[in-house]
């Protein structure tokens, strides 16, 4: 059981992004809990594809022996990019939100329709 | 400490439990299970695509439809913050 | 967002052309070493986000603006499904198919005429989908980057 320390660094940061998700006021605080759950997913998705004592999956200049897998690594790519697109449209939904009600708290904001 | 805040306690506390009790029961870290596929990526990767690097013959030629959605987030999330800015000029 | 001083400015035109190389470097050799189009593209755009920091964005959108970096996203784009569709008119009739590296491909001449002396290994179709997503990947970012620093700036009339 000692083995398997990357599975509890990976609850770690899943933890302490649900944790900032919910029990924050800041809107920016809520983003970077997200960004911190993803950051958790994709390392996980790595450590899924490991093999005891191997090499990066490349011919050119390699050292032979073992490889580890592929096709994990090219899922995390995937992640990676989707994460920074939902970033990036989460941020200006967060300025223009701010330019409207000019405060950032999440109990102030939307609700009363006079 | 209102009844919100005792619920949000409870579901990250039952989270947590679910997340370490599998921790505890998957595989040895370094030992995967089932690698079929992978070992039939890395024995014809220079053969069949003629590539050096495993990781971008699976990205471009064996799993090309994941690239192809991939791309499309992409295109839309760019769309989607240049339409948020966008001043009318009158 | 205004510039700044004289000195980042000369620092930054010394270094954005060896940054923008090395990133082109990666998009291109993306079958042979650790690369490809996405992790070229993010370096190159990082680049273009120094120049936009020491410049301000005011001037920055007067010498660019973003319907020229949409026309070149959109050009990426249609580049990457275009060598999708020829998959269906070459070789096995097969959409997104490496046409030129398959099983019946028109190009397979290229890694067997050197077989066993030194081994030529250009993928086929590979290379041409690293450019087409590399240039969609530097003209989103840049673009994403640009209109977000743009709009932060403090008009005169506040509606």
């Amino acid at each position: 059981m000692i083995y398997n320390i990357p599975y509890f660094a990976v609850i770690g940061l899943i933890i302490i992004g649900l944790y900032a998700v919910l029990f924050k006021r800041n809107l920016i605080k809520m983003v970077i809990g997200i960004t911190l759950i993803e950051s958790g997913v994709n390392l996980f998705l790595i450590t899924l594809g490991y093999r005891e004592g191997s090499t990066a999956p490349i011919y050119t200049l390699s050292p032979g022996g073992i490889m580890s897998m592929p096709v994990p690594q090219a899922l995390t790519l995937t992640s990676i990019v989707i994460g920074v697109a939902v970033l990036a449209l989460m941020l200006s939904f967060i300025i223009h939100i701010y330019r409207h009600y000019k405060t950032l708290d999440v109990g102030k904001i939307g609700g009363d329709e006079e | 400490m209102n009844k919100r805040d005792v619920l949000a306690i409870i579901f990250l506390t039952v989270v947590a439990v679910f997340l370490i009790y599998s921790a505890i029961m998957m595989h040895p870290f370094g030992v995967p299970d089932n690698s079929e596929m992978d070992d039939h990526i890395i024995d014809n990767t220079q053969t069949e695509v003629g590539a050096d690097n495993g990781v971008t013959s699976v990205v471009f030629d064996y799993r090309g439809f994941d690239t192809l959605g991939e791309a499309t987030v992409l295109f839309t999330a760019v769309a989607g913050v240049i339409m948020v800015f966008r001043r009318l000029k009158k | 967002m205004s510039g700044m001083s004289r000195i980042v400015k000369t620092m930054s035109n010394i270094i954005f052309p060896f940054v923008m190389i090395f990133g082109l470097y990666v998009i291109a050799h993306g079958h042979l070493t650790p690369g490809g189009g996405f992790q070229g593209g993010a370096v190159v755009a990082s680049a273009c986000a120094m120049i936009l920091v020491a410049y301000g964005s005011v001037w920055t959108m007067k010498k660019i603006k973003e319907k020229q970096l949409s026309i070149l996203e959109s050009l990426g784009a249609i580049g990457f499904i275009g060598l999708a569709f020829l998959g269906l008119v070459f070789a096995d009739k097969i959409f997104f198919d490496n046409f030129i590296m398959g099983p019946n491909g028109i190009g397979i001449i290229f890694n067997k005429s050197a077989e066993g002396l030194s081994n030529i290994n250009t993928a086929g179709v590979l290379p041409l989908m690293n450019f087409a997503v590399g240039l969609k990947v530097i003209a989103g970012l840049f673009a994403i980057v640009l209109v977000m620093a743009y709009a932060t700036v403090k008009v005169k009339e506040v509606e």
